[in-house]
């Protein structure tokens, strides 16, 4: 934005300036707004809306102020003078404004023109003076300072910079602050930088890439926002119960209580699972994936169902994936010959346009060249077969099997029942109930657990 | 997104005590990562050692001697037979800990500034942060203006996500290099940065006192997390296994935790005395490993 006006104020082909006249004194440097309009449209080659709406927006942010209404902070385009903005007030290189300044600023107002203030000027002076009443002191001798030194100065500069000033503020202390301005400031500074450099001549390279990355986020798709934060929300209820530091661990958290037997309970490979983890693999077709046991039952169904090519396809990929580099051409020589070649052992079901593909892709064979009919296949299992291995007595038998471990005895000190979870212990909940007749036994029950609960 | 979140039940004071500290590094702690079976855990130190601590004993179980003492990363490998590390040397060195006496693999030193994070993929695949982004099979990942500050994987390994002294969050596609997504809004460096375990958001932490989430899905920041008392730039940042709360370690020495629906603070980690520079949560979810310029690691739980 700040090129625009920059190039409007260039002597050549920048804008015409007039002297505009107010009541005796002359003011140099005022244009009206319909020069500002044609200004643009010559410039910019852009219709008239546009240049309406830059020129607003030039104004709304006080690169420009008008000289007859200073409160209504719009763009006319007939002959109402208006007039730039000094840069050191810009928006840019004063933002943020301070409440210091503001102070200082109504102050001086107050003092020159005798409390001719508005309502929410004077609203506003008195919060100030509350809130910062250390420094009144300070505030009133700045603005006296100012206005002294001001008086020194011949009428008209004297006029140009208290309207100035005047218009700074009414930028940045609306008298109905509805928004903050600085926050929509940046999205619309940004936004109007981007139009005006497109039509500019010299481009900077950091914005060059600003548009394009806005440009694609504009065709790229995206999901409503409420439907994501929805997700997030269900995903953290869902996670909670298996989220140690928020709902506590059964049996009990090995950091706290020193005692491996929760790890024990969930390493890879055990007998029974812990309930907790079976029913993780519902959460999400990954979730079954990623853990080993999950893979292997899930396994086991599809062989029951004369499936279980595809599953082993998708790991093979996984491997390709993954695996070493030498090995990839090897590799994806034996993918081909079981799963993909015609009238291969396990051959999988994949559309021809995938299969096409693939094939084109196995003459120079590299890391990815699977990852199409991977992900055919993996959306085939988890469209299909996974909702019904979740519907299936194989699973349901696993649910039922699962245990659910018992929270370990509490500590050595019979008499001393210390919560050991820092978060709530999950069976907490439903011992509450037996706790008082607990308690009342606890000295001849503990008194015999805590040889046998003592550790070091 | 407070708004979204409106429903969730609070999650009310949360309360860590002190569990562990780990004793043994002689200089200043710079990054620390978990292995993958949760137990294990590798920190990195500038007095030139790598150290792998076995987390619930709290013994040391492998120390590397490294050739630079000027490190700034670690990783491991989620095999567990890997580790990582690289710094101002600008070489990324990968060592075999599960040989008799820790072997320098392979040392990758194609990169033109210092390494400040790195992660693998899988034994044989790692993605490197220096002023540019590097995968070893010369997929050169060139689009960040500032240096590259931290990386994070996705879950599901497809895509990984890195911040940046340019003060935004770009979303990269493993496979093809390409940038697919960029969030700005930060106003500073980005330190830190980290996945929400569904792998649809992302969290950024910056040295403007503030952490934000990103949505992948919908393209846009959801929520800012921030405190007008917080006067100190975040470090680093993990996440719960539920992507409920936030561990953001800060430079006023302390370890902030923020509930990520609800956008409020809910506790805080104070116990060291110098900055907080790493924090991991292991996979597993048991607690948080915080590391610091005072040369001490402290589980929380």
């Amino acid at each position: 934005m700040e090129k625009v006006i920059v190039a409007m104020q260039d002597p050549d082909m920048g804008m015409k300036m007039r002297n505009q006249r107010l009541l005796i004194t002359v003011i140099p440097h005022a244009m009206t707004g319909h020069d500002i309009i044609t200004w643009l449209i010559q410039k910019y080659s852009i219709c008239e809306e546009e240049a309406l709406h830059v020129g607003g927006m030039l104004v709304k942010y006080g690169y420009i102020y008008p000289l007859k209404e200073p409160r209504s902070i719009v763009l006319h385009p007939d002959e109402s003078p208006y007039r730039f903005q000094t840069p050191y007030f810009w928006t840019s290189t004063r933002w943020p404004a301070s409440e210091l300044d503001y102070a200082i600023y109504l102050a001086k107002k107050n003092i020159r023109k005798q409390g001719e203030l508005m309502e929410y000027e004077k609203e506003r002076y008195s919060v100030l003076h509350k809130r910062i009443n250390h420094t009144w002191d300070f505030v009133v001798m700045q603005a006296r300072e100012q206005l002294r030194a001001s008086k020194q100065r011949r009428k008209a500069d004297r006029i140009v910079l208290e309207c100035q000033e005047q218009a700074y503020w009414l930028i940045n202390r609306p008298p109905v602050c509805s928004v903050p301005l600085h926050y929509t400031i940046l999205h619309n500074i940004l936004f109007c930088t981007l139009y005006c450099t497109l039509h500019c001549s010299a481009q900077y390279t950091i914005l060059d890439c600003t548009i394009e990355a806005s440009r694609r986020a504009l065709g790229r798709n995206r999901v409503k926002s409420s439907v994501c934060l929805e997700g997030f929300v269900k995903y953290s209820e869902q996670y909670q119960n298996h989220d140690p530091i928020m709902q506590g661990c059964l049996p009990s958290n090995p950091w706290i209580s020193d005692d491996t037997a929760h790890w024990t309970m969930n390493s890879e490979m055990v007998p029974t699972p812990t309930r907790l983890r079976v029913e993780c693999w519902s959460f999400s077709f990954m979730e079954l994936l990623n853990d080993n046991m999950g893979r292997r039952e899930f396994m086991t169904y599809l062989e029951k169902e004369f499936s279980a090519e595809n599953l082993c396809f998708w790991q093979a990929c996984e491997e390709l994936r993954h695996g070493e580099t030498s090995r990839i051409a090897e590799k994806v020589e034996e993918i081909y010959k079981n799963f993909l070649a015609p009238g291969a052992a396990r051959w999988v079901n994949i559309d021809s346009k995938t299969m096409d593909k693939t094939l084109e892709g196995i003459k120079r064979p590299h890391r990815f060249v699977m990852d199409d009919a991977q992900m055919h296949i993996y959306f085939l299992m988890k469209k299909d077969s996974y909702p019904r291995y979740l519907k299936s007595d194989l699973y349901k038998n696993m649910l039922a099997k699962a245990i659910v471990p018992q929270e370990t005895k509490k500590s050595v000190f019979p008499f001393m029942r210390r919560q050991r979870h820092s978060s709530p212990s999950p069976a907490q909940a439903a011992t509450t109930a037996t706790e008082e007749d607990g308690r009342a036994k606890g000295a001849g029950q503990a008194g015999a657990n805590s040889e046998g609960g003592s550790h070091v | 997104m407070s708004g979204a979140a409106g429903g969730v039940a609070s999650v009310g004071r949360v309360q860590l005590k002190l569990r562990k500290t780990l004793k043994g590094h002689l200089a200043k702690i710079y990054a620390m990562h978990w292995s993958a079976d949760s137990r294990q855990m590798v920190s990195a130190s500038q007095d030139g050692k790598l150290l792998v601590w076995d987390c619930f004993t709290g013994n040391k179980l492998v120390a590397v001697p490294l050739k630079s003492a000027w490190v700034m990363s670690v990783a491991f490998a989620p095999s567990g037979n890997l580790v990582a590390s690289g710094g101002l040397d600008n070489i990324c060195t990968v060592y075999n800990i599960k040989a008799a006496s820790p072997k320098t693999l392979r040392e990758l030193d194609a990169h033109t500034g210092y390494l400040s994070c790195c992660r693998f993929l899988s034994d044989s695949e790692i993605i490197t942060a220096s002023d540019k982004l590097k995968r070893p099979q010369t997929i050169m990942f060139t689009n960040h203006i500032g240096d590259c500050m931290s990386l994070a994987l996705s879950p599901d390994m497809n895509t990984f996500i890195s911040g940046a002294c340019d003060s935004l969050a770009k979303l990269w596609d493993v496979r093809d290099g390409a940038c697919k997504q960029t969030f700005s809004g930060h106003t500073s460096d980005i330190n830190a940065i980290a996945f929400f375990p569904s792998g649809n958001a992302v969290i950024t932490g910056s040295d403007d006192c503030s952490c934000k989430m990103y949505d992948l899905r919908s393209d846009q920041e959801v929520i800012g997390y921030q405190d007008t008392s917080l006067n100190a730039g975040v470090t680093s940042l993990a996440l719960s296994s539920s992507g409920r709360l936030i561990f953001a370690g800060y430079d006023d020495f302390n370890c902030h935790i923020w509930d990520s629906l609800k956008g409020e603070k809910v506790g805080v980690l104070s116990g060291h005395d110098n900055r907080v520079s790493c924090t991991g949560v292991p996979d597993d979810g048991m607690g948080v490993c915080t590391g610091s310029w005072d040369s001490f690691l402290k589980l929380w739980n």
